[in-house]
């Protein structure tokens, strides 16, 4: 059960969503402006910081919801799913690119704390090819995690373990984005539907 | 310098607010919201909530601006804010306030820090379900602005008058209209 009383059904943030409608909005504006607005990163690597962050933090329900938003983005199949669980486990061996690879170091960094990004590794990343606007909505989208994963951990919402369902928010959420989704739906009338 | 080109002379998170408008205009409504936004925590409650955070966080631009913003708004009682950040069990505040900070304190760590107690005490002192929330969105949304300001190695001016300038506009005006955010101006 979740430290505050939320509306039934709803994994993950939904519930606190639902309960709270006054910091909803800016925090839907601001995930859709940071994962799917205009960008020169595309939707599965900005997908992938987001993922890789929630890891760091150990906050299931965003892991493995972006974690599939990131592979449906991909494709959608098996080897994409299983590139996601790579990159968790060890971001340095996983089949990236290196400019990805230094843009999650960074997210990595930012994950502990603002203070940790060092300048060696803005140079890193600019070096394989990283502009001040990547490296901005890189710090930024890490940072934003950050809160998502408190939020979303620190009420203890229900997180069920479902693979299944998580495949299905991955694919939703990839197709239609965070402004305009049905995901006031409970989760049970979305599942009979 | 920071570590990506940003307009000079903008303090702490407003340099890297300018180059990105689209995330700006959600992170001034979130921050509008939680601060200044109906509540029946007060606006000093809730600037202190951030300031106890973003001193955790060790973040200079946040904890010196959103202090003062809270001392503001209980009338310049800088002292109060000064002792909440060095020990607030000892701070002469409410024991809600106390326990919505220990909550706050342990979000700051990690969501699943939060304990059952820690809420728990925090209701036993009157707190709400909603403003239980409210705590925890708070203290989530500084640990975002902190990593944001301090990520991005921003200028965070060194002079106390400063914030304190910037603690009267936010107390006062807000973190929506930006028209009083001039380049140099609080430098």
């Amino acid at each position: 059960m979740a430290h505050i009383q939320l509306p039934a059904g709803l994994p993950g943030i939904r519930g606190p969503l639902v309960f709270s409608p006054a910091t909803t909005q800016p925090l839907c504006d601001l995930v859709e402006a940071l994962l799917r607005g205009p960008s020169t990163l595309t939707l599965a690597e900005r997908e992938m910081i987001a993922t890789y962050v929630s890891a760091e933090n150990d906050c299931y329900y965003c892991q493995t919801s972006h974690g599939s938003t990131a592979a449906q983005h991909l494709g959608g199949g098996s080897a994409e799913y299983e590139l996601i669980g790579q990159m968790k486990r060890d971001c340095e061996t996983a089949p990236l690119s290196d400019k990805m690879k230094a843009l999650l170091a960074i997210a990595g960094k930012v994950q502990k704390g603002g203070k940790y990004v060092t300048t060696e590794d803005i140079e890193k990343a600019r070096s394989h090819g990283a502009t001040d606007k990547e490296l901005h909505d890189t710090v930024l989208i890490a940072a934003a995690f950050c809160m998502f994963n408190r939020y979303v951990d620190g009420l203890d919402t229900w997180q069920p373990r479902d693979p299944e369902l998580y495949r299905e928010i991955g694919k939703q959420t990839a197709a239609l984005g965070y402004a305009g989704r049905d995901w006031k739906r409970p989760l049970s009338t979305t599942a009979n539907k | 310098m920071a570590h990506i080109r940003v307009p000079e002379g903008l303090p702490g998170i407003l340099g890297p607010m300018a180059i990105s408008p689209e995330s700006t205009k959600a992170l001034r409504e979130l921050a509008e919201v939680l601060l200044r936004g109906p509540n029946t925590l007060t606006a000093a409650e809730r600037e202190t909530i951030a300031t106890y955070v973003s001193s955790q966080n060790d973040c200079c631009f946040c904890q010196l601006s959103h202090g003062a913003a809270a001392a503001e708004h209980l009338g310049g009682n800088y002292e109060l804010i000064d002792r909440v950040k060095v020990n607030y069990s000892a701070a002469d505040i409410p024991e809600k306030l106390k326990a919505l900070l220990a909550v706050a304190g342990k979000v700051q760590k990690g969501g699943k820090h939060v304990t059952a107690e820690d809420v728990e005490r925090a209701r036993n002192a009157g707190a709400s379900d909603k403003e239980i929330h409210d705590t925890v969105l708070i203290a989530a949304a500084f640990c975002m602005f902190n990593r944001y300001v301090d990520g991005l190695g921003t200028w965070q001016p060194a002079d106390p008058q400063a914030y304190r300038e910037m603690g009267r506009r936010m107390a006062h005006v807000g973190y929506v209209r930006t028209d009083w955010e001039k380049p140099g101006e609080a430098a």
